[in-house]
C-alpha cells in the first residue's frame, strides 16, 4: 500500500489539475473573448453565463497547489521558485479578473474593469501555459533545490505553449457560449469556435512534433517498441474528436462542440501524462523521490477519498441548478 | 432569520449584507488563492521542513471548507429564485459554517507553528507521529476561540456603526433599529468574553512561549515581579524601558495571580533569540486598548436598550457610528503580536524565519513585492469604495422590488444589486 500512495496522489493531483483546466478554462476563455464581443450587452450576457461558476472553478486551482504541497512538498519547493515570475504574475492577473466580476458594476468604471477582466484572464492563461511548457522542458535541480535562474522558463517553446493554452481556453469559452446563449451571441461564438478549433489543432500538432524532436526521453516513450503499439490510438482518437467538434459546429449542435472540446483537452492532457511519467519534476525528480511522509499522505488520503466525491456532487448540483440558456438582457446584477 | 419570522424587513437587511459580503468575499478569494501559492514561491524551504505537517492541514481546509463556501455562496447569491427558501437559508448557514471550518484548519496550522507537537525531526524534516496531537496542539483551541470571537466582534461593530449612521440620518429607521439590537445583543456578550479568552490565551502562551509574553509586557528582568506598563518605550540596546507609566506588579498579578509571582524576562535568552520587543509591545497595547473600549461601549449600549433610550441617545449613536474600523485594527494588532512574538522562529524551536526563504534573488522578490503592493492597493481601494457606495444606498432600495414573473431567472439578489447601484 505504502509504495502505491505516491501513485494515487499523483493521480489525484492530475485529476484536480485536469478538472481545473477544463472548468476555469472555459471561464477564462470567455474573458479572453471579451475584446471581440460586439457590444456591452453581449459582454453582460457572457458574464452572466459564468458568474455563478467561476469561484468554484478557481477553487480547483487551490486544490492543485495545495495537493502538491500535501503529497510532494519537495517538488512543490522546487517548482514554485523555478516558475516564480509566471506564478506570481498569474496570481496577480487572477486577482484582477476575479474582482472585476463585482467591480464592473461600479458606474463610470465599466470600461476599465472590462479591460482588467480580459487582460487578467488572458495573462493568467498565458502564464499557465508557460509553466506547463517549462515543466515539459525540464527544471534544473541540484541537491533537491531549484538551481536555475529567474528566467530559465522563458524559452520559445514555453511561450508557444502559453499561446496554445490561451487559444485552447478561448475555444472552450466559445463553445460554452454556443451552449449557454442564443441568438446573435451564439452565432458569433460559433464562428469564433471554428477559427479557434483550427488554431488549437495547429498548436497541438506543433507541440506534439516539437517535444519528441527536442527531448529524446519523450521520443523514446512514444516511438519505441512496444510502446507505440499501445499509444498509436491517442493521436487517432484526437483527430476523431476534432472532427466531431467541427461537425457539431457545422450542424448547429449546441452541446456537442463543448463536450468535444473538453475531450480534446483531456486527450492533450493524457498525451502529456504519457510523456511525463514517472517524473513529477522532469527530468530529475520522480513521484517516489518527492513523496511526503507516508503518514501525511495517508492522513490526507482518507479525507480526500471521502470528500472528493461529495465535492463532485455539489459541483454538479450547482451546474444543474444554473442549467439552461442565458436570455439576452439578463444581466449579471 | 427571514425563514423564522417571515418579516419583510429582515429579508431586506439580509440581502443588504449578503451583497456587501459578496464584495468582500470576491476580494477574499482573490487574495486567498495568492496565499496558497506564495508558500511555495517565497517560502520553499519552509515547505520542505514543515510540509508534511502544514500540507495536510491546508489540504483539509480546501476540501472541507473552501469548496463548501464557494458552492453555497453561489446558491446564496444567484439562487434566490431557483431554489426553495429553506435551501437558500441553509446556504447562508453553510457559508458561515465554511468560514468557521476554514478558521479551524488555518489556525491549527498557524498554532502548530507556535506550539509544535505530535512530530519528530528526522534529517531536519518534521515527520508526523500523532495527527490528533498535531491538529489539537497546545495553543490551538485558545487561538481558535479568541480569533473566532474577534471576527464576530469585528462584524458586530461594523453592523453597529452602520445602524447608528442610518438612525442619525433618519434613513431606513426600521432596519437600523434591528441592526442595532442585533449588534448590541451580540457585543454585550462577546466583548467581555474576549477579555476572558484573551487572558486564558496569554496564560497558555506563558507556558509555551515565555519570551513572547515577556516581549508583550516588556519585562526584562525575570528575577523581579513584573509591572504592568500602561506606557513605556522599550530600549533594546540598554535592555530596559524608558518613560514607564506602570501599575506596580500588575503583570505578575495577571499572569501568576500573585503580586510576588515571577515569570521569565527577556534577558533569559540571548538577544538574537528575542522577538522585536517594540513591535510586540505596542501591538499588544493597541489590542488591549480596543478590547477595553469595546466592553463598556457594548455594555452601555445594552444599558440604554434596557432603559429604552438606545435609539434616541444621540451622543452614543454618534460615537458608535465611528467605530466600524476598531475590530479590524484589533485583529491586525493581535496578529502582529502573535506572529512577531514568534520571531526569530518561523516554526517555534524548529526553523528560523531566515532559513525558510526560497532560493530566489532579492531583486526578483523586490519587484514582485512592489507589484503586490500596487495590485492590492488598487483592488482594495476599489473594494472599499464600492462597499461605501452600497452602504450609502442602504437596504431601502431593495424594498421596491419589481414584480417578478414566476420562474423568471432574475434572482432577487440581482435586482437588489442593480438598484443598489442606481441603475434599476
Ligand atoms: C480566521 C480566518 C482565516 C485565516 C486565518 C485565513 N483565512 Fe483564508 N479565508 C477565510 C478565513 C481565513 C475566509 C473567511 O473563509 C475567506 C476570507 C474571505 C472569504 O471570502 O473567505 C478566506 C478565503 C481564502 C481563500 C479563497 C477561498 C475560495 O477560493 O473560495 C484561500 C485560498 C485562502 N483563504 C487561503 C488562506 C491561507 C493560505 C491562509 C493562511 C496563510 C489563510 N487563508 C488565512
Ligand atoms: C481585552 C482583552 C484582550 C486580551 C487580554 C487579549 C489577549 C491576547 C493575547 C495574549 C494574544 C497573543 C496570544 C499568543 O500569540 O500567544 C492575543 C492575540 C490576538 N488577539 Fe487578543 N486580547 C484581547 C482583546 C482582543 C480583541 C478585542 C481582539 C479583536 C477584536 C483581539 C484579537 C486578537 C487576534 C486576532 C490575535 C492573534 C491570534 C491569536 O494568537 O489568537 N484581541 N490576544
Ligand atoms: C505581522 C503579521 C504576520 C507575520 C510577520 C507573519 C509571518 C509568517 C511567516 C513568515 C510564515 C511562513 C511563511 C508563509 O506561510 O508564507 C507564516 C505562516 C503562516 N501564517 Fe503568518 N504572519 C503574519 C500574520 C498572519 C495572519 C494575519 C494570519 C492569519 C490570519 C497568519 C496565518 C499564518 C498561517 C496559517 C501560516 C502557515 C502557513 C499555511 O498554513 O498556509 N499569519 N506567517
Amino acid at each position: 500500500m505504502e509504495s502505491q500512495l505516491p501513485l494515487i496522489w499523483a493521480a489525484i493531483i492530475g485529476t484536480a489539475v485536469a478538472v481545473y483546466v477544463i472548468l476555469d478554462g472555459f471561464d477564462l476563455g470567455i474573458s479572453a473573448l471579451f475584446p471581440f464581443a460586439k457590444d456591452d450587452e453581449t459582454r453582460d450576457q457572457m458574464m452572466t453565463s459564468i458568474a455563478p461558476f467561476w469561484d468554484g472553478n478557481e477553487t480547483w486551482l487551490v486544490l492543485g497547489g495545495v495537493g502538491l504541497l500535501v503529497a510532494f512538498p519537495p517538488a512543490y519547493a522546487v517548482v514554485m521558485p523555478a516558475f516564480y515570475l509566471p506564478v506570481i504574475v498569474m496570481l496577480l492577473a487572477l486577482v484582477f479578473r476575479g474582482v472585476a466580476f463585482e467591480f464592473r458594476e461600479i458606474a463610470g468604471h465599466k470600461k476599465l474593469w472590462n479591460a482588467a477582466f480580459a487582460a487578467g484572464s488572458t495573462l493568467a492563461g498565458f502564464c499557465q501555459g508557460v509553466i506547463l511548457g517549462g515543466m515539459v522542458q525540464g527544471v534544473r535541480v541540484e541537491n533537491g533545490a531549484y538551481a536555475g535562474g529567474a528566467f530559465d522558463w522563458a524559452t520559445p517553446f514555453a511561450l508557444l505553449c502559453g499561446l496554445g493554452v490561451v487559444t485552447g481556453y478561448a475555444l472552450l469559452g466559445a463553445t460554452w457560449l454556443v451552449m449557454k446563449t442564443e441568438g446573435p451571441v451564439a452565432e458569433r461564438a460559433r464562428m469564433q469556435s471554428k477559427l479557434l478549433l483550427l488554431a488549437v489543432l495547429g498548436f497541438m500538432a506543433v507541440v506534439s512534433l516539437w517535444t519528441p524532436l527536442a527531448i529524446p526521453r519523450i521520443a523514446e516513450r512514444w516511438f519505441s517498441l512496444p510502446n507505440i503499439l499501445f499509444l498509436w490510438p491517442v493521436p487517432v482518437v484526437t483527430a476523431l474528436t476534432a472532427f466531431l467538434a467541427w461537425r457539431g459546429l457545422e450542424r448547429g449542435r449546441d452541446v456537442a462542440p463543448f463536450l468535444a472540446s473538453i475531450a480534446l483537452f483531456l486527450l492533450g492532457f493524457l498525451g502529456l501524462a504519457i510523456s511525463w511519467f514517472p517524473y513529477l519534476v522532469p527530468p530529475s525528480l520522480t513521484i517516489w523521490e518527492t513523496a511526503a511522509a507516508p503518514s501525511s499522505q495517508m492522513f490526507m488520503l482518507v479525507g480526500t477519498l471521502f470528500l472528493l466525491p461529495l465535492i463532485f456532487a455539489y459541483t454538479a448540483y450547482v451546474y444543474w441548478l444554473f442549467r439552461g440558456k442565458v436570455k439576452p438582457g439578463e444581466g449579471y446584477h | 432569520m427571514t425563514l423564522v419570522t417571515g418579516r419583510e424587513h429582515y429579508q431586506r437587511i439580509a440581502r443588504f449584507w449578503i451583497k456587501i459580503f459578496a464584495v468582500s468575499f470576491g476580494m477574499g478569494v482573490a487574495s486567498g488563492v495568492v496565499l496558497s501559492y506564495e508558500l511555495g514561491t517565497n517560502w520553499s524551504r519552509f515547505s520542505v521542513v514543515a510540509g508534511n505537517i502544514i500540507g495536510p492541514l491546508a489540504g483539509y481546509e480546501v476540501l472541507t471548507a473552501l469548496f463548501l463556501e464557494s458552492t453555497f455562496l453561489t446558491v446564496l447569491l444567484f439562487g434566490g429564485n431557483r431554489v426553495p427558501r429553506w435551501l437558500h437559508t441553509l446556504s447562508a448557514i453553510m457559508v458561515a459554517l465554511g468560514t468557521a471550518i476554514s478558521a479551524f484548519w488555518i489556525l491549527s496550522a498557524n498554532s502548530w507553528m507556535h506550539t509544535p507537537a505530535g512530530h519528530e525531526m528526522r534529517n531536519g524534516v518534521a515527520m508526523p507521529l500523532d495527527w490528533w496531537a498535531i491538529v489539537f496542539n497546545p495553543s490551538f483551541l485558545y487561538r481558535l476561540a479568541h480569533m473566532l470571537n474577534a471576527s464576530y466582534l469585528t462584524a458586530g461593530f461594523v453592523v453597529l456603526a452602520v445602524g447608528a449612521r442610518y438612525l442619525i440620518a433618519g434613513r431606513h429607521v426600521e432596519e437600523a433599529r434591528t441592526m442595532l439590537r442585533m449588534a448590541i445583543g451580540l457585543l454585550a456578550v462577546l466583548a467581555p468574553l474576549q477579555l476572558f479568552l484573551g487572558d486564558q490565551h496569554g496564560l497558555n502562551t506563558l507556558k509555551h512561549q515565555p519570551v513572547k509574553v515577556a516581549a508583550m509586557e516588556a519585562h526584562w528582568d525575570g528575577s523581579k515581579p513584573g509591572d504592568f506598563h500602561i506606557f513605556a518605550w522599550p530600549d533594546e540596546q540598554a535592555e530596559r524601558n524608558r518613560f514607564e507609566i506602570s501599575i506596580p506588579r500588575g503583570a505578575s498579578i495577571i499572569l501568576t495571580h500573585d503580586p510576588n509571582g515571577l515569570f521569565p524576562g527577556l534577558t533569559s535568552v540571548p538577544p538574537q533569540d528575542r522577538p522585536p520587543v517594540k513591535t510586540v509591545f505596542f501591538a499588544f497595547r493597541i489590542m488591549l486598548a480596543i478590547g477595553f473600549f469595546m466592553i463598556p461601549a457594548a455594555l452601555y449600549g445594552a444599558f440604554l436598550w434596557w432603559r429604552g433610550t438606545l435609539f434616541t441617545t444621540r451622543w452614543y449613536l454618534r460615537v458608535m457610528a465611528h467605530t466600524w474600523w476598531i475590530g479590524f485594527v484589533a485583529v491586525l494588532a493581535g496578529w502582529v503580536v502573535t506572529e512577531s512574538g514568534r520571531q526569530p522562529w518561523i516554526v517555534h524551536g524548529i526553523q528560523r524565519t531566515a532559513d525558510a526563504t526560497s532560493p530566489v534573488l532579492g531583486g526578483t522578490i523586490a519587484t514582485t513585492l512592489a507589484m503586490f503592493v500596487l495590485v492590492y492597493g488598487i483592488v482594495f481601494s476599489f473594494g472599499i469604495y464600492y462597499i461605501n457606495r452600497l452602504i450609502a444606498k442602504g437596504p431601502q432600495a431593495q424594498a421596491t422590488e419589481p414584480p417578478r414573473a414566476p420562474g423568471s431567472p432574475l434572482s432577487a439578489a440581482h435586482d437588489a444589486g442593480r438598484e443598489a447601484l442606481g441603475r434599476g
